[in-house]
């Protein structure tokens, strides 16, 4: 309870400077929609072959701006040596990366709500049709991205070119799940119901959330001390 | 008298180079150690340690009897290193509520506003840190570090840059913890400062401890005394 309670401040606090400052919301709203902009430009998204694309387009979208997301989680204890401040507080190290998770989430969730509507304007896609279940796969799949870049956040955030290092560690873990949420959305936005092989993606998903999960929380304090 | 810190034999290297040599120091329960020595010489590294923020190689460290990554021995520390550890866009208030929140801290708004007036900053509770002036920043890092009542306080030159408000403060603050019997290792470069507060005194130099004991009154009047006595470069 205790660890919740701490996360959920982290999460309350990074989300209030966000709101103030809007260095990432900004960076990675604009960087998703002018893809998915010049996307529609390239091809033509009346096309079915282009629709049928659509799952892909936005979860590699997603991926490229949670690393804008994630890039500014961490970096954003630096200033003030507040990372020092917070790792010699009573705060635990798990509490920390599920704290920053969280705050992922909301960001790269607000960012996905936009993305969605930029997407059914510009590629005539219906994609509310199945809402229950889209929120249902954009929150376990964003979760996993943000579960582990929150942990590659911690990782490089000493480093000098961890703008460039992050997404290079972080995607290659990532490619399950991206194929798991990209074969469930097209599903989705082909308004099908969900078949055996869409549900058995499904199941990728929340282990792909549960493994990583358990795997930050348990590794935290090696992760952020180390 | 039970120990508050015992580092024993302890190593720590950046690389291939030992910052910290085999050093084994105690810090009694209640006393106030002065921690001396020059640039390069360990003392931060030292208090990071102690802090839990940076692993060491060899020997061991206890804090409370517990390693310094315990959680519990966590909640009894406070640390004041090089910066001020708060949030340039949050308010001050937001700033010690938050900090407050996560020490666990019953009723963190209140504790918040209670420092806030403490360190006279209760004018300013609601604007962002970044407007805040560098004394006020110093005092609202004070907040941060004393607003759970620490039963250790590891500050690492705490005196450093800090305007006369600052100064009087901080020194308010050291003399009220330890009358309620907090544990003070300070390291600084204002030797007599230091003395004039501290009941024990160790000296770093090059990673290795040179003299650690009680805090004698003729260090007092000849504060470079003991980097004479006891220092390489002091001998030479």
């Amino acid at each position: 309870m205790r660890l919740l309670f701490q996360a959920l401040s982290i999460a309350k606090k990074d989300l209030a400077i966000e709101l103030r400052t809007k260095e990432s919301l900004n960076a990675a709203g604009a960087f998703a929609v002018v893809i998915l902009l010049l996307f529609s430009f390239a091809f033509d998204p009346d096309a079915n072959a282009t629709r049928e694309l659509g799952g892909g387009l936005l979860w590699l979208v997603f991926a490229f701006a949670g690393a804008l997301v994630f890039n500014r989680g961490f970096a954003r204890e630096l200033p003030n040596e507040c990372l020092d401040a917070l790792l010699s507080s009573a705060l635990s190290g798990a509490s920390l990366l599920l704290g920053k998770a969280l705050a992922n989430l909301a960001m790269l969730i607000a960012v996905e709500f936009v993305s969605m509507i930029v997407f059914g304007i510009f590629y005539n896609v219906r994609w509310w049709l199945r809402p229950l279940e889209l929120t249902g796969v954009c929150v376990l799949a964003t979760w996993g991205i943000s579960v582990v870049g929150a942990v590659f956040g911690a990782l490089t955030v000493n480093l000098r070119l961890r703008e460039l290092m992050l997404p290079v560690i972080v995607y290659p873990l990532l490619i399950p799940l991206l194929i798991a949420a990209i074969e469930i959305t097209n599903a989705l936005f082909a308004n099908q119901p969900l078949s055996a092989y869409e549900l058995l993606w499904g199941r990728v998903l929340l282990v792909f959330d549960i493994v990583f999960t358990a795997l930050a929380m348990a590794l935290a304090e090696t992760i952020l001390v180390n | 008298m039970p120990r508050a810190i015992e580092l024993d034999q302890l190593w720590k290297f950046y690389g291939d180079y030992p910052a910290l040599r085999n050093l084994t120091l105690s810090v009694a329960e209640g006393s106030c150690c002065a921690l001396l020595g020059r640039n390069g010489a360990g003392k931060t590294t030292l208090l990071r340690i102690i802090a839990g923020l940076s692993p060491f190689q060899r020997g061991t460290v206890r804090v409370f009897g517990l390693s310094p990554r315990n959680e519990n021995a966590r909640r009894q520390a406070g640390f004041l290193g090089h910066g001020i550890g708060v949030y340039e866009d949050l308010s001050a208030e937001e700033n010690l509520d938050f900090f407050a929140r996560i020490a666990g801290l019953p009723s963190p708004r209140t504790i918040a506003s209670t420092w806030l007036d403490r360190v006279g900053l209760a004018r300013v509770a609601s604007m962002p840190v970044r407007q805040f002036s560098r004394g006020m920043r110093q005092r609202l890092a004070l907040a941060r570090t004393f607003l759970h009542s620490p039963n250790i306080l590891l500050l690492d030159e705490p005196f450093t840059a800090l305007d006369d408000r600052a100064i009087a403060m901080l020194s308010e603050l050291l003399i009220e913890a330890r009358a309620r019997g907090a544990t003070l290792l300070i390291s600084t470069h204002q030797i007599r400062e230091a003395l004039a507060i501290s009941s024990h005194v160790a000296l770093i130099e090059n990673g290795r401890l040179r003299y650690a004991g009680e805090r004698t009154p003729e260090m007092l009047d000849d504060p470079a005394l003991l980097y004479r006595l006891h220092t390489e470069l002091g001998a030479a």
